[in-house]
């Protein structure tokens, strides 16, 4: 099994595994960040470039350093590679120019928006961005799209990463959603105006990165801070029943998949249980979720941590 | 007098008909190759020849064809890249229109050397007429036996189509043309696997453009060593340049690879030089994605030494000092002409034209775009050229597909020779918007 070195920390990974996924075995801040890639969906990734890494050496047999930042989520580690994430000034430089880049057309809106608190964008530009922008000119907005009833589309915030596209491929065969339009002026679209008529269809929602697609049934009924996530499940005859109860006191407010720390659901929920079982009876609580992410949410303190309710 | 390979019958009447283009000796190199060639021999010559990618990026043909994966019971493709958008490049436009034999006689020669049985010509929507003359041209080779089953009764099988694009820039990248002939959308692929390995339906895919293809034709009659005689170095062969913009002779030439810049600009047998007597400005000497230069380097590199029509002297000096040969698409640019404007033209394009997969590319050409449209409407910030310069910097080689490259070039290349005109109009706002700066000020001179 090949052996990389990421910022001078050492992992052996099996053959084909690529430098984000290598870097996530090793974890910590090592681990560059993803706003497009995403583990369970087939052909994501290589689009945001926030993920780019500098190969300082580009493998056992061959020590040549690659001329060009890569994109970790795309390119695989060869044995004996080294790469140079947080630690080299190349990396962090570009990366801030693809952050900058990511919030010129961005409203920035959070105030307003239901993904604060949640959002990716918020939690990279903290971290990787600058505190002030020098784009001084009006930004590009889109109408505000209902996606079917319990999907809104606000394409003004969307930043192309394309996953809810690879999320709609995999559900079905007939290309209802996808990218309409080049460039900056792409938009995120439901062909000929179809809903996406599909069980699984929610799962736009969790796969969006930023606020772009939200859920009808929640908007603007609370902040996701307010809320306390519970791992909760239900017997479902079309999914596996395992969600997140977004809960204020008694009362079930939303319903997501379980997000790793990394912003991915590896366990699609239907939309019965998203949509439609928001009630405290449709559920079995197990007990509050472990955030394992910096934001907002994760600020939220747990008392009972460690009591596990079942 | 130059010496023709590709146009040299271009000029005959009814040559774009199959009969006179047979009388011409039309289909004499496929005759020889089925006959007395076996592929290999093909790709032997081709290599020889030295020929390198007409498209743009001037890659050794014969290494990209030797390249190509041969998996046993898996069909391979060929395409021709006719999707020719590059702004100021219209020679495959010429080519095709006047002779389209030449390129179906190309790429029969090249599909029996890579043993592709089935190729497709990528056109841009917007060449529609000649979609019918290419047509036209290819069922006359069935007709005739050049195409089909069995040519010359040599076993080798080969069929062509033609598939129009639909109006984007991004589909004469090679992997965003593959998507397109899928029937998805054009976005480039995300590389590795390349399409030698694994292109049109998974299966592996030479790429070449339109001229590429059709020079070997040439290749095969006259031999690759013959061909590698005419042109200079690792330049060898003849190219053909659409050269436009303030020259007296607007059009399409074919030169031998190494004649002098100066005497393609400025003698009578070429562009007849500076139209109305004006001075010469500056030179996109490849089509808009290379390094704009400035008067003072456009016939002269820095080092002094004359300016050739090669891919080495072209790019001599690197990005300080040099452009590229690119795709031949070569515009001139008088006294009269504004680059601030020039630039802003060329931004607007990359900006219309990114498929907007990538983050750099998608947000950065935009923002490029909006600085020099207030820069050029005598809006702008002294500051605006180190931003643009940023913005450029952090788009090149973080993106997926060249066009990231190619819009950010001009605009790093237009700041760094002609700063002073951009400064221009930041200072005198109301000059800017009445008069054009005029030529700038030799490196040498400013400092
Ligand atoms: C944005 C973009 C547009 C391109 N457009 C063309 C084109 O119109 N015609 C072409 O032959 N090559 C074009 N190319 C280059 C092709 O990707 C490819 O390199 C070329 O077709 C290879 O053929 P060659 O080796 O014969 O030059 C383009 C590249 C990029 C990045
Ligand atoms: S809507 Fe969301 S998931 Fe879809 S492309 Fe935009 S940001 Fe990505
Ligand atoms: S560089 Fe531009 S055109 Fe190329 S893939 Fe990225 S967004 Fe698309
Ligand atoms: S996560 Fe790698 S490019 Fe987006």
């Amino acid at each position: 099994m090949p052996k990389v070195k990421i910022d001078g920390f050492e992992v052996e990974v099996p053959e084909g595994t690529t430098i984000l996924n290598a870097a996530r075995q090793i974890g910590g801040d090592i681990v560059p960040p993803a706003m497009c890639y995403y583990s369970s969906l087939k052909g994501s990734g290589g689009k945001c470039r926030t993920c780019l890494v500098k190969v300082t050496k580009g493998s056992a047999n061959d020590a040549r350093p690659l001329p060009k930042l890569v994109a970790s989520c795309q390119t695989q580690v060869l044995d004996g590679m080294e790469v140079a994430n947080i630690s080299s000034d190349e990396v962090l430089n570009a990366r801030r120019g693809v952050v900058e880049f990511l919030l010129i057309n961005h409203p920035l809106d959070c105030p307003i928006c239901d993904q604060a608190g949640e959002c990716h964008l918020q939690d990279l530009s903290f971290e990787h961005g600058l505190a002030d922008t020098r784009y001084e000119f009006e930004r590009r907005t889109f109408e505000k799209i209902d996606i079917g009833p319990y999907i809104k589309l606000h394409m003004t915030r969307c930043i192309l990463c394309y996953r809810c596209v690879y999320t709609a491929q995999q559900l079905t065969p007939e290309r209802v959603h996808g990218v309409i339009g080049r460039g900056d002026h792409a938009e995120i679209s439901t062909f000929i105006e179809k809903a996406i008529d599909n069980d699984f269809s929610g799962n736009v929602i969790d796969v969006c990165p930023v606020g772009a697609l939200t859920d009808r049934t929640f908007r603007f009924k609370s902040r996701v801070w307010f809320l306390k996530p519970m791992d909760a499940h239900r017997n479902c005859e079309k999914c596996s029943g395992k969600a997140v109860a977004w809960m204020y006191g008694n009362e079930i407010f939303r319903v997501t998949g379980r997000k790793d720390q990394y912003g991915e659901v590896h366990d699609f929920i239907c939309n019965t249980c998203r949509f439609e079982k928001k009630a405290l009876e449709d559920w079995t609580i197990e007990g509050p979720r472990d955030i394992d992410r910096h934001s907002v949410i994760s600020q939220n303190h747990y008392e009972n941590k460690t009591v596990t309710v079942k | 007098m130059s010496r023709k390979l590709l146009l040299e019958h271009a000029h005959i009447d009814g040559i774009n008909g199959y009969e006179t283009y047979r009388k011409h000796g039309g289909y004499r190199a496929v005759e020889k190759a089925l006959k007395s060639m076996a592929p290999a021999d093909v790709l032997e010559e081709v290599k020889k020849s030295g020929l390198r990618g007409r498209g743009g990026a001037g890659f050794p043909t014969g290494m990209k064809w030797s390249f190509l994966a041969k998996p046993e019971g898996v069909p391979r493709y060929l395409l021709c890249n006719a999707d020719e958008s590059e702004p100021g490049t219209f020679k495959d436009r010429y080519l095709m229109e006047k002779i389209p034999h030449l390129l179906v006689e190309g790429m029969i020669l090249s599909a029996y050397a890579l043993g592709a049985n089935t190729s497709y010509i990528y056109i841009r929507g917007e060449y529609s007429w000649i979609v019918f003359i290419l047509e036209k041209a290819i069922s006359e080779a069935y007709a005739k036996g050049w195409l089909g089953k069995n040519i010359l009764g040599s076993g080798f099988d080969c069929d062509l189509y033609v598939n129009p694009g639909a109006g984007a820039y991004i589909c004469g990248e090679e992997t965003a043309l593959i998507e397109s002939l899928e029937g998805k959308r054009g976005n480039p692929r995300i590389k590795p696997p390349f399409p030698a390995v694994k292109g049109l339906w998974q299966c592996p895919t030479v790429v070449n453009n339109v001229e590429t293809l059709a020079a070997v034709v040439p290749i095969v009659n006259e031999g690759g060593e013959a061909y590698a005689r005419i042109g200079v170095g690792r330049s060898t062969g003849t190219k053909l340049i659409s050269a436009g913009g303030n020259i007296n002779k607007p059009g399409v030439y074919e030169v031998e690879l190494g004649l002098s810049m100066e005497e393609f600009i400025f003698s009578d047998e070429w562009c007849g030089g500076i139209k109305n007597g004006k001075r010469l400005k500056a030179c996109v000497p490849g089509g808009s994605s290379v390094p704009i230069l400035p008067h003072y380097l456009v016939t002269k590199t820095a080092a002094g030494e004359d300016r050739l029509l090669s891919y080495e002297s072209l790019a001599d000096g690197g990005f300080e000092s040099g452009s590229m040969l690119g795709s031949g698409g070569f515009i001139v640019y008088d006294e009269d002409q504004c680059v601030v404007r020039n630039t802003w033209n060329f931004t607007r394009f990359y900006h219309h034209e990114s498929c907007g997969q990538c983050s750099p590319c998608r947000e950065g050409t935009g923002w490029m775009e909006k600085v020099l449209e207030r820069l050029e409407n005598g809006k702008g910030k002294l500051s605006d050229m180190d931003l643009l310069v940023e913005v450029a910097k952090k788009i090149e080689g973080n993106t997926i597909c060249p066009l990231g490259d190619a819009a950010a070039w001009p605009v790093a290349s237009a700041i760094r020779h002609f700063r002073e005109e951009f400064e221009w109009h930041v200072r005198e706002p109301e000059a800017c918007m009445q008069r054009n700066y005029g030529l700038v000020k030799e490196k040498a001179e400013l400092a």
